[in-house]
């Protein structure tokens, strides 16, 4: 038992040291950081790096970006995929199966296969640099889909019977009894498209090429190019945008875990 | 209750029949689609389009704004085979690919064997710990391992006693990369294997204990197979994100030094977005879909073969 406690937490230490070791950096000076032997824990810490961040880079734009991005993309997927999978489930028409399947179909293409032609119509749009570009690629997905799906499978059909005989339509239904009975696998689908939207890379790098419109990991990931920086205030940076996905991720957890793997594990 | 319900819903399926036919019925049948409707359009436009005109782009040269100006046939995928940096790349992939998967799998694995029994307040902090990777973003992982990897004060040489120039040296460039990508992507291994390994039944447990098989034994005869279909997953999985890495390499290493890290995501985005050779980039892309294709098709005729189903 101490073992398989003292084995956890080492693991877990691990686990979390590259964050912990930027953390550490980031409330080092310069001069300590580039000394030798290498400090793991800062000798002067001081948060002047944090503060050097805040004058120099935009970054509560950066992260205010971000957010907005997030929660645009997962209000999109919240909508999409609960109304996609209640045809899917609580309705019998012709196409079912052939659509279901040109559903899932979409997680068979890799990104890379869409990424340039999707940059390139959304240059031919004139929608590079803005909230747009890198809100509505991301507005649906198979995996959501297919998660909420799940979940309504689960759902007893009388209810929907029992809803229609007290004169409740389609989309009353839907709007006021469904969707509040799924709040577990919408929070679930939540924090996993809120924490990849925030940590999305290569497709905001493409889109975006002004301070105004860019995202917290193509901000911080820039500063790295500039030589004239210090590591202590680039992983600072670092920190910043980290704490933010991290403390979302620690809280969002255990419901995350649960519907990611309720479709793939089986007893 | 139930049965109840079950008395009163006869009526309402037949009122449902009898509408078919009337004006109400004929909107009855397009509901479903209007639901489909927004989500489909997404597809449409964002996956389904976008991916013909990839293929479509792969038989064309292209200006440097990607319009159409000449169909060339097969001639963008005969070049991909004559060029070296391509070739390269498809090496360099695949000794990615197990310096990744294999060191995922195995630690992955060992860290759900350790937590998997429930322990009040213990585990959910460790299956927090075990899977932060999955909240950290590559662009960030690449930030706060860079100073890792330095040379002369780095904290990776100074523990280990060594003097690599991890990211620099043509030796040990990819494998720095592969380490960060295991790093990145233990985290969600571990959730899916620990979750896997919860639901082995326990009496199937118990009962090996009380026959006096160790717990080494009941690993690889009992709890491996049980959770075989997780395995396959987790494995395809991450041959998949392995194929893909482009932000830890472009952050650490731009596929250097030399095109020791040039992994086909990052030649891709090179030809793509650098040299603007659409049609060319387009031609690679499609020869990447289908080698996941070829990986997934495998996968699904090895799970038919070789794995346990209860």
């Amino acid at each position: 038992m101490v073992l398989r406690v003292v084995a956890c937490l080492l693991l877990g230490l691990m686990m979390a040291a590259p964050v912990l070791y930027g953390f550490s950096i980031s409330l080092m000076q310069e001069r300590d950081i580039m000394s030798y032997p290498p400090k793991l824990f800062p000798v002067n810490s001081s948060l002047m790096n944090y503060a050097h961040v805040l004058r120099t880079i935009p970054i509560f734009r950066f992260i205010g970006n971000s957010a907005f991005v997030s929660l645009s993309v997962c209000l999109g997927q919240i909508l999409t995929c609960s109304m996609a999978a209640y045809a899917f489930v609580f309705f019998r028409f012709k196409a079912r199966g052939a659509l279901f399947i040109a559903v899932l179909a979409t997680m068979m293409i890799p990104g890379e296969a869409t990424i340039i032609a999707n940059f390139l119509t959304i240059s031919s749009m004139g929608l590079s640099d803005t909230y747009q570009a890198l809100i509505l690629p991301f507005t649906t997905s198979a995996m959501g889909v297919f998660l909420v799906r799940q979940f309504y499978l689960t759902t007893p059909k009388e209810l929907k019977e029992a809803a229609q005989i007290d004169g409740c339509g389609d989309i009353q239904f839907f709007a006021k009894i469904l969707l509040p009975l799924s709040t577990p696998v919408l929070g679930a689908l939540s924090v996993y498209t809120i924490i990849n939207t925030w940590n999305q890379y290569m497709w905001p790098l493409l889109v975006t090429n002004t301070p105004e419109k860019r995202t917290v990991q193509i901000g911080i990931s820039m500063l790295q190019f500039q030589e004239s920086l210090s590591m202590g205030l680039i992983n600072a940076g670092c920190i910043c945008i980290l704490a933010p996905s991290i403390l979302f991720f620690a809280i969002g957890h255990k419901k995350m875990a649960q519907s990611l793997t309720a479709g793939a594990v089986k007893g | 209750m139930i049965p109840a319900n079950n008395a009163v819903s006869k009526p309402v399926i037949g009122k449902t029949r009898a509408r078919t036919g009337s004006l109400e019925g004929h909107l009855h049948r397009l509901t479903p689609y209007l639901f489909l409707a927004p989500s489909l359009l997404v597809f449409a436009m964002f996956y389904y389009f976008p991916f013909i005109k990839t293929i479509v782009m792969s038989g064309y040269i292209t200006n440097n704004r990607g319009i159409l100006k000449k169909f060339v046939g097969f001639a963008n995928y005969l070049n991909l085979f004559r060029s070296p940096d391509f070739k390269q790349s498809l090496l360099v992939t695949l000794r990615f690919m197990p310096m990744v998967f294999i060191p995922t799998l195995i630690l992955g694995m060992l860290m759900a064997l350790i937590a998997e029994k429930r322990v009040k307040y213990l585990s959910p902090v460790t299956e927090v710990l075990f899977s932060l990777p999955m909240a950290v973003a590559s662009a960030s992982a690449a930030i706060v391992w860079r100073m890792a990897f330095h040379p002369s004060v780095g904290v990776l040489n100074y523990v280990l006693g060594t003097q690599f120039q991890w990211l620099t040296d043509k030796n040990t460039a990819l494998f720095s990369v592969a380490l960060v990508t295991v790093w990145l992507q233990v985290g969600f291994t571990f959730i899916f294997l620990v979750t896997g390994l919860r639901c082995v039944p326990a009496e199937l447990i118990e009962s090996a204990s009380l026959d006096g098989c160790g717990a080494l034994r009941q690993i690889v005869h009992i709890k491996l197979p049980m959770i075989s279909p997780t395995l396959f997953f987790v494995i395809f999985f991450n041959l998949i994100a392995s194929f893909q890495s482009f932000g830890q390499v472009r952050l650490l290493t731009q596929g250097g030094p030399g095109t020791t890290t040039l992994t086909l995501g990052y030649i891709i985005y090179l030809e793509a977005f650098q040299n603007k050779r659409y049609g060319s980039a387009a031609a690679m892309s499609m020869l990447l879909f289908l080698l996941l294709l070829s990986i997934t098709l495998m996968q699904f005729r090895f799970e038919r073969k070789g794995v346990f189903y209860n």
